[in-house]
């Protein structure tokens, strides 16, 4: 009896250790401009029944905490397994490289080429692949149309310039009472599309940056004056210190804005709360002497070296990347596909407006004419320092803290300071 | 006295009785000197772990450079950081310093104490003047004074927010009396009155809790003798009240004035240190700097945060001195 009982607290006792190494629970820090986690909780519920003994508890965190903490918690080794982010370079020094545990490396070659690339910081040699990518983001304008009809103005077309835009919407909003003609999201991030749209160049012929070049000026001197005349919502950039992020996305869900640069990652959010209020559009890039350009981006999920289930992470971010799991993420989600195949065929935007719709395939069809700097910019792995300092110079030289050569040279420095304590 | 206190004090005297046995064990098996030792012992730990294991990783940190978080990873620098906060052509310029927000948190750090404490404490004794005379409702003003004190910063700032905001309360109230509107949080003086004023209307309640209780503490006979003199008002004030607050008054401008360097939360919910620079004060100078901003510098953070802390302990020595002057004199 004695024998048969430990016999059987043996075999159970095996049977639960065995259990729990099986088991793994990862965890995933994911940040959401609209319903991404929610969805991606949806989908992996698939992936959890294919897997048994692999579970993905998804942590909902705001994307301050993406920009702001998750690096300290890498740098600590205390990061999840997982985490949706948009910091590719920055962030690579941490990264999984997933290519030992997957099946199919030239699928992803094939469909992600591109995007594989900005998390590629460790020279022409890196071949991994660290980042799905689950939304591809295309910096541009949203348009109110309906205060221009209000206004009897002709909406700039197609290869208008930014300056044929500030005219338009000054006089929208002055003719429909409207408080803000143009408003910029307080990011370095949008600021560099229109900056090299007026020829910034951000990087010399050997690839390092030189961010102030007459281009850049030309921009900055043009926003700065902007901002203080008026023509845009100086609250944006003006009403907050340092580098912190800032959109205007409600003044223009409220329809207390004209003309809104910001980007595609919008389009859900901008679509669900301005309903049928207003009617809006996405338009084509506003030009500048050198290009029609915006940035591309986004954001993708990505797995870190310091997971104790790299094999089951892989697995997860695999799972991702197939082309019926991004179709079904796309279409709830109201994203561009980074998935090449996705792209060629097309995502069937069940839910969406037609609002949502048209600015879908605008921003599409815009990445095809964007200029090569914005995704070498988009890849280079300290862009993040020629952000920041872009935001916090530049609003100084608007609130009159300082003129806009110094501010300009203040950029100058602080990038080489940054690039320097970075490597 | 009741059954009930009887019985309450009957339960803690069996508890005390209890322990005193196992104390005595311990007693005889440490010795009476390290006994003393093992009751703070908890507390040793916890202050080593959470207060001075910090302050000495800070020097490191301040000593060393790069964008690692990991000490084993981060160059040793020595000096550097604090040579790259203090390379200055002009103190009083802050355009001519290497890392001139810095200097510009440090010129609005020094007015923001000036003007924040001063305020506070000449607001607070008013208001605790005030308080102290039979007033009607006297109760009700108490508490509406010190209910900010109960919030929580974030709250506070929020609810200003909502107010100063370009389409906030205030300026539908201006509007509404014909007046013209502000744009208060993106105008740089504005700004910065406005965090003045906000934190001054959130934790004045608490000084003038504690000016109150030095008030109710002074001898009414006092006043007595000085009415029946023929003392004027403003002279009892002069020559009784205000020497005889005078140690509280120290208590209050050495809480006002560290907590007045440390300033950060409301500041940063309501103006996030903008316009541009104008309400970055030195904390959140290194907040940026070693926490928002990339690549995260925390050696220059850490850096800062040593010459702060060294700002702050000079003139806690020399209010500590001032008191100590006075009570001997």
């Amino acid at each position: 009896m004695r024998l048969t009982s430990l016999l059987l607290v043996t075999a159970v006792g095996a049977l639960v250790a065995g259990g729990g190494a099986q088991a793994s629970e990862l965890r995933f820090a994911c940040y959401q401009d609209g319903v991404e986690c929610d969805t991606w909780g949806r989908l992996l519920k698939q992936f959890e029944s294919e897997n048994p003994g692999t579970t993905v508890k998804i942590d909902i965190v705001p994307y301050k905490s993406i920009l702001e903490s998750l690096p300290v918690q890498l740098a600590a080794s205390q990061g999840p397994d997982l985490a949706r982010v948009t910091d590719f370079g920055g962030l690579a020094r941490y990264m999984l490289d997933i290519t030992p545990y997957i099946k199919d490396a030239s699928y992803w070659e094939d469909n992600y080429g591109p995007t594989l690339k900005w998390a590629r910081v460790n020279g022409p040699d890196d071949k991994g692949i660290y980042n799905v990518m689950d939304q591809l983001t295309v910096t541009g304008p949203f348009v109110n149309k309906t205060l221009f009809e209000q206004a009897n103005v002709q909406m700039p077309a197609k290869g208008a310039t930014w300056d044929d835009w500030a005219k338009a919407a000054t006089a929208v909003a002055k003719a429909t009472k409207t408080p803000y003609p143009m408003a910029m999201d307080r990011s370095g991030h949008r600021f560099a599309g229109p900056a090299i749209s007026y020829g910034a160049k951000y990087f010399d012929a050997k690839g390092n940056p030189v961010t102030v070049d007459d281009g850049f000026k030309a921009f900055a001197d043009e926003f700065v004056k902007w901002n203080k005349d008026g023509t845009m919502a100086k609250e944006v950039w003006a009403g907050s210190g340092g580098s912190a992020y800032q959109d205007a996305a409600k003044e223009f869900i409220n329809g207390s804005l004209v003309f809104y640069f910001s980007g595609s990652w919008q389009i859900a959010r901008i679509g669900k709360d301005v309903g049928d209020a207003f009617d809006w559009v996405a338009a084509p890039e506003p030009c500048g002497p050198a290009a029609c350009t915006g940035i591309p981006g986004g954001a993708g999920v990505v797995g870190f070296k310091s997971t104790k289930h790299a094999e089951e992470v892989a697995k997860v971010l695999d799972f991702m990347a197939q082309k019926d799991v991004q179709a079904k993420f796309m279409a709830a989600t109201k994203n561009i596909p980074a998935n090449k195949e996705l792209q060629q065929a097309g995502v069937d935007y069940v839910n969406a407006t037609n609002a949502e719709k048209a600015a879908l395939k605008q921003f599409t069809n815009d990445l095809q004419g964007f200029s090569p700097i914005a995704f070498e910019f988009q890849g280079y792995k300290n862009n993040r320092a020629i952000m920041n300092s872009t935001v916090t110079r530049i609003t100084q030289a608007i609130v009159g803290e300082s003129t806009l050569d110094e501010a300009l040279g203040r950029i100058d420095s602080d990038v080489k300071q940054a690039v320097a304590a970075a490597k | 006295m009741t059954f009930a206190s009887t019985a309450v004090r009957t339960v803690y005297q069996a508890a005390f009785n209890s322990l005193e046995r196992p104390l005595l064990f311990v007693q005889n098996l440490v010795g009476m000197r390290r006994v003393a030792w093992m009751f703070l012992l908890p507390n040793l730990v916890i202050f080593g772990a959470f207060t001075f294991l910090p302050i000495i990783l800070n020097y490191f940190y301040a000593t060393t450079g790069s964008d690692a978080i990991l000490l084993s990873q981060r160059p040793y620098v020595g000096a550097e950081n604090f040579r790259t906060l203090l390379a200055c052509k002009d103190y009083l310029d802050p355009n001519t310093c290497q890392q001139d927000i810095f200097w510009r948190a440090i010129h609005n750090t020094a007015k923001f104490v000036v003007l924040q404490v001063g305020l506070m404490i000449v607001f607070s004794l008013v208001t605790a003047l005030i308080l102290n005379r039979d007033i009607v409702l006297r109760g009700f003003f108490r508490g509406v004074f010190f209910y900010p004190v109960l919030l929580s910063p974030v709250v506070v700032a929020l609810i200003w927010k909502w107010v100063l905001q370009r389409y906030g309360l205030l300026n539908a109230g201006l509007e509404e009396a014909g007046l013209s509107s502000v744009n208060w949080l993106v105008d740089a003086n504005w700004s910065f009155f406005w965090i003045v004023f906000v934190t001054i209307w959130a934790h004045m309640g608490f000084y003038v809790l504690i000016l109150l209780a030095g008030l109710q503490a002074i001898p009414s006979d006092v006043y007595e003798a000085a009415e029946m003199d023929g003392a004027s008002k403003w002279r009892v004030f002069y020559r009784i009240t205000l020497p005889l607050l005078t140690p509280t008054m120290v208590v209050v401008l050495v809480l006002s004035l560290i907590r007045a360097v440390q300033a950060f939360d409301e500041i940063f919910v309501l103006t996030g240190g903008g316009p541009g620079t104008a309400t970055t004060l030195i904390l959140h100078y290194i907040y940026e700097t070693g926490f928002a901003a990339r690549p995260r510098l925390f050696g220059l953070a850490a850096a800062a945060s040593i010459l702060m802390a060294a700002v702050l302990m000079v003139l806690t020595l020399l209010q500590l001195a001032v008191t100590r002057s006075r009570a001997e004199g």
